[in-house]
């Protein structure tokens, strides 16, 4: 039996994998969600504007295989390729995918307060919808990309919103601050206020939440507050399982954990064999391809995984596309379109090579670019 | 082989055009895809599968006939 912890685009991915590259056995899928695996990047943008109804995020999941939901993984037992789980039962295995992704973060402080929320999965995207639509003050916590998607819808409906960040500029840690500068402008040609450059230190309110307190002494006032400052990797249930878990869950540029133990999607860093470094990619692009490549290691049919990575964003009017990885201090450069007309490609540089592409409103262009990166430059 | 495109699902990744651009396009102002051949020839049908499958939006379906 092949077990698949994990019921979202990773897991399923793998589940197809297996399933088209001849693997007949028993399939097992554990998911902690009640839902049938269902695409998350539209939660941010559709379901929360109400352009989608929320129905249409669910993947078409119609694949032999039986599917354990609402069910957690608590524990696992490599060497007796065993899993425990929420019920109590355990689960025998002959070959295993580990695909559970990550969870919003949390400020240490506030998180019972009503009215302060994450966005992670359907439900949090319904309960943050319902409350968005009678909010007036929306303060979002993190400018990074879920920060940045929500502000942009909640500003369409009709809410005032404030977006803090001690970072100096908004996605940042994406695009480095050229970029990030611009994305600062576009949403403040919006309304939306970005308080950049300071921390939240405390959430007041009584039962709920009445403002945000800033680390220089401001304390903006907030019906509704989005905590959107990352997330971290669903590794809780493996400790004292044996594997490395320095980054999610460590694996080999095959996506091996350990032996009969694949990883994928979110959760899941792997040596990238041209980059030569461990990396862990948080987006949906990575999910499906991930799903793929570990599935395909298990049936023995393995090679190294060397994806370009590609993301979106879609704020307002803008798409904003990326191909390729993004180092810190790699030096942007602007090589098709015009940035004053809002239509551009970028090429980042790094270390002698071209290592990714940007496009903001430019899609075919930057299709075209992609090729450009590994070049020298 | 029958190709259905979902543009309103489509987020403009380009990998379908990247896989098979006989079949594929994308348009200029939102790289939203455009199908260029609803029934593609044999020799085109493993990319087309490739690109439904690799697809982030999962905006690619397939009718094998």
């Amino acid at each position: 039996m092949i077990a698949v912890v994990g019921a979202s685009a990773a897991g399923l991915t793998a589940v197809q994998t297996l399933r088209r590259e001849g693997y007949d056995g028993p399939l097992t899928v554990v998911g902690d969600e009640e839902h049938m695996p269902y695409d998350r990047p539209p939660l941010s943008k559709q379901v929360l504007s109400g352009v989608w109804e929320p129905a249409k995020v669910t993947l078409p999941s119609t694949v032999d295989a039986s599917w354990m939901l609402g069910v957690r993984a608590v524990g696992l037992d490599v060497p007796g390729r065993r899993l425990a789980l929420s019920t109590g039962d355990d689960l025998a295995y002959e070959k295993l995918v580990i695909a559970t992704g990550v969870s919003a973060r949390r400020l240490p402080f506030g998180s019972d307060l009503a009215g302060v929320h994450t966005l992670r999965t359907l439900s949090d995207a319904l309960a943050f919808k319902a409350e968005l639509a009678a909010a007036k003050s929306v303060v979002i916590v993190g400018a990074g990309f879920m920060g940045s998607e929500v502000a942009a819808v909640a500003s369409g409906m009709g809410a005032d919103v404030t977006v803090v960040d001690p970072l100096p500029a908004p996605m940042i840690r994406q695009f480095g601050p050229w970029l990030g500068g611009l994305v600062a402008k576009l949403h403040a040609d919006h309304g939306v206020r970005m308080r950049l450059g300071v921390g939240v230190t405390g959430l007041r309110g009584d039962g709920r939440v009445s403002g945000v307190e800033l680390a220089d002494g401001v304390v903006l006032p907030a019906d509704v507050v989005l905590v959107a400052i990352g997330s971290v990797p669903n590794t809780d249930w493996l400790a004292g399982s044996g594997l490395s878990l320095t980054d999610g869950v460590d694996c080999d540029s095959l996506c091996r954990a350990a032996p009969n133990v694949v990883a994928a999607g979110d959760v899941a860093s792997w040596t990238h064999p041209v980059h030569g470094r461990r990396i862990r990619v948080e987006h949906r692009m990575n999910a499906t391809e991930q799903g793929m490549a570990a599935a395909r290691t298990l049936l023995g049919k393995g090679e190294p995984y060397a994806p370009i990575p590609y993301f979106w964003t879609d704020q307002y009017d803008v798409k904003i596309q990326a191909y390729g990885l993004f180092p810190e201090d790699a030096v942007p450069e602007v090589v098709a379109g015009d940035v004053g007309a809002g239509k551009f490609a970028v090429l980042y540089r790094h270390d002698g090579r071209v290592t990714g592409v940007v496009g903001w409103n430019l899609p075919r262009d930057t299709r075209q670019l992609r090729s450009r990166i590994g070049e020298p430059a | 082989m029958k190709v259905v495109i979902d543009q309103d699902k489509c987020v403009g990744a380009g990998q379908c055009v990247l896989l098979a651009p006989e079949v594929f396009d994308q348009r200029d102002e939102d790289g939203v895809v455009v199908l260029l051949q609803e029934n593609p020839p044999a020799e085109l049908h493993d990319a087309v599968r490739q690109a439904a499958q690799v697809c982030p939006a999962l905006a690619i379906e397939l009718a094998e006939s």
